[in-house]
């Protein structure tokens, strides 16, 4: 394998999911991700942002394997994902390490924390108990669960909530993957906690370069952990753009519009009125035709954003932007 | 630019809460959930009560609003809303006369917990109803005004819950709970099942209806920037007490109890590049909290002196728009004027 190959690759990626009516009539289908395109880069750390239902998670799980794309497809290390089966899906299942937004319910609540970590090395293979043991040993220090014996032998509800995740992260780490994808991983988590969460996380991506992508619907906590965003409207990715760029200089209506009802603490926000479009996301089961967002968008261009699917657009290296507005001007 | 009004309204104490407390009785031992809390909200003002998961916040507004769990250990303290003396009702008056009527209460998964088989304007109308023994047809209309107040269509008066998405349940469970006209509205985690944007557009119905109808609020919530969009005051909560009450503008730019300011700082900012900062340790088990300062185990600037428990100090009386109710429970300000209790 080459060092040139990207970690991800989706190209036109749609997982939807079916809807039956007495469990045969297909009567439709919930289209959460639709026609995605992008790369992850070997190393990085990237933000898929999104409202909930926009598909982000659908998303994550599609890069998993725990999906299977209804169209489209996405390659893992070079390899198409849909073609692997057995041996080499496990295989591709342990380059891959998931931390859950729930820790407490991504726990076994009645394995302790070393038997939590050994699954993942049993499952694959790692039969020598010695070999395990140092490896759960690694995994706990890692995440700063420290002096590791007071952690091994405790139950998950024996641990505090930022502890819990820790243990998530421990065990996403544990076979050494290429790739973590980190689920909302602190929306469960407070205040004061989720900071330490977030940095952690960062800080191992960086250390081991690995691939770090955190799905999360709060742009404020995306500045520092994160280099790349994408942006998700119902199903579809509408601006991927550099961090910093991004949320200084945001481009699509949407984006725009998240951007102006979000600031930082404030007395002054008290009496501001905030500036919303009307509505609310479409239904993903029978979305508007063109632009996903023109129903509220206060720049649709009539005649052209509700009746064609806008194009992503390059505006600057390294950010796209799914919007007429930027199209260049055709004939 | 947006209408705006002025942020604080020097009005008349609404609310008067001193030493509230609420404890729960576990296999393990009495939850000191609320712990001898004394605060104010005047009105037509807005309190955010701000804290972590555990810190008894939700408690609070139970103890407010007399919602007991059935483990209830002890529930004690005095509340005057104006000049009833509320703690003093017997639980029937309270329900007769504060609880909806006076006093009213959003939680965070209110917008769940309506009526399925029942059309949502009617719901709307119940309080009136029930409590003020209006007849439908005038209860309706009125619940009719509120649906535009909160920016619902008036036509989905005849629909059900389930026609509704979450957003729009919520919005009408404000309008219920504004209905009756109460003086204050508790709410607790009002926004954070919603969407962003969604949120953005409850958080303006919030300030229109505070700004034009002079309704007080407690705002409770976990989120620092949420606190921001209502707050004329925030009370900030730690393991069952409150550590620090003053205006929002000094909360948000020089809080003086170091939990206060480690808490700011752990909030990631969209527009600033500072780095924020996590504090280390975790809140103490409500079973048995530290005998001094609750924060002190994790506080940097602790001393000797936090092996007791800190009063309130009130720290230079008069300034600004904090009128001399700036409160802060730190040894730090043993300089300042005592406030009892």
């Amino acid at each position: 394998m080459t060092t040139e190959t990207p970690l991800v690759e989706a190209r036109g990626l749609h997982t939807w999911f079916e809807l039956r009516q007495w469990g045969f009539l297909r009567v439709g289908a919930v289209r959460a991700v639709d026609d995605v395109s992008f790369t992850l880069a070997r190393g990085e750390a990237v933000a898929f942002v999104g409202e909930s239902g926009c598909g982000k998670s659908s998303l994550v799980r599609t890069l998993l394997g725990l999906h299977r794309p209804t169209a489209g497809e996405v390659r893992g290390e070079g390899r198409d994902l849909a073609s692997l089966k057995g041996a080499e899906l496990k295989a591709w299942r342990a380059r891959v390490g998931y931390v859950q937004q729930d820790p407490f319910g991504a726990l076994p609540p009645f394995l302790d924390v070393r038997r939590i970590l050994a699954e993942p090395l049993r499952v694959h293979g790692v039969r020598d108990r010695a070999e395990r043991e140092r490896r759960i040993r690694a995994a706990l220090a890692e995440v700063h669960l420290t002096p590791v014996e007071e952690y091994l032998g405790k139950f998950p509800h024996m641990l505090s909530g930022g502890q819990q995740q820790r243990v998530v992260i421990a065990r996403a780490l544990i076979l050494e993957p290429a790739l973590v994808i980190a689920d909302e991983p602190v929306s469960m988590l407070d205040a004061s906690v989720r900071v330490e969460i977030l940095e952690l996380l960062r800080g191992i991506q960086r250390d081991r370069g690995l691939t770090l992508a955190f799905v999360t619907h709060d742009l404020a906590t995306v500045r520092h952990y994160a280099e790349r965003i994408f942006v998700l409207y119902a199903g579809k990715v509408v601006e991927s753009a550099p961090v910093e760029a991004l949320l200084d200089a945001p481009e699509h209506p949407y984006t725009r519009a998240l951007l102006r009802v979000l600031s930082d603490p404030d007395a002054a926000n008290a009496t501001r009125l905030r500036e919303v479009p009307p509505g609310e996301p479409p239904s993903l089961i029978d979305p508007p035709a063109g632009c996903r967002f023109h129903p509220r968008c206060p720049k649709a261009i009539g005649g052209r954003c509700e009746v064609e699917v806008p194009s992503e657009v390059a505006t600057a290296p390294g950010r796209r932007v799914a919007c007429w507005l930027y199209a260049p001007e055709r004939e | 630019m947006a209408a705006t009004t002025s942020g604080v309204t020097a009005g008349e104490p609404l609310l008067r809460v001193e030493a509230l407390a609420l404890h729960y009785r576990t296999r393990q031992g009495a939850v000191r959930a609320v712990d001898g809390l004394t605060f104010d909200v005047k009105r037509g003002e807005a309190l955010v009560v701000l804290g972590e998961s555990g810190c008894g916040k939700s408690s609070l507004a139970r103890a407010l609003m007399r919602l007991h769990p059935r483990n209830l250990a002890h529930h004690g303290g005095r509340v005057w809303l104006g000049e009833t003396p509320v703690s003093e009702l017997s639980d029937e008056r309270f329900r007769r006369e504060v609880q909806w009527s006076r006093m009213a209460l959003v939680m965070q998964a209110s917008m769940n917990a309506l009526n399925p088989v029942v059309k949502v304007g009617e719901q709307v109308a119940e309080p009136l109803r029930e409590l003020k023994r209006w007849p439908r047809r005038r209860a309706l209309a009125r619940a009719a005004e509120l649906f535009q107040r909160v920016g619902l269509p008036v036509d989905f008066m005849a629909r059900y819950p389930f026609e509704l998405s979450g957003g729009m349940r919520q919005r009408a469970v404000l309008a219920m709970a504004l209905v009756a006209e109460p003086e204050l509205v508790i709410l607790d985690e009002p926004t954070s099942a919603l969407d962003v944007l969604t949120q953005a557009a409850i958080m303006n119905v919030l300030k229109e209806i505070k700004r034009d109808q002079g309704t007080s609020f407690i705002l409770i919530t976990h989120d620092v920037a949420t606190s921001s969009e209502l707050a004329d005051r925030v009370a900030l909560m730690y393991a069952g007490e409150l550590v620090e009450t003053c205006s929002a503008e000094r909360f948000f730019t020089a809080p003086a109890h170091p939990y206060s300011r480690m808490l700011m700082e752990s909030v990631p900012r969209l527009h600033e590049r500072r780095r924020p900062r996590p504090i280390a340790g975790q809140p103490p088990s409500l079973l048995s909290p530290p005998a001094g300062c609750r924060f002190a185990p994790r506080c940097p600037e602790r001393f000797a002196r936090c092996a007791e428990p800190p009063p309130a100090f009130a720290p230079g009386a008069g300034e600004g728009a904090d009128e001399g109710r700036h409160r802060v429970r730190c040894w730090l300000h043993e300089a300042d004027r005592k406030e009892t209790p």
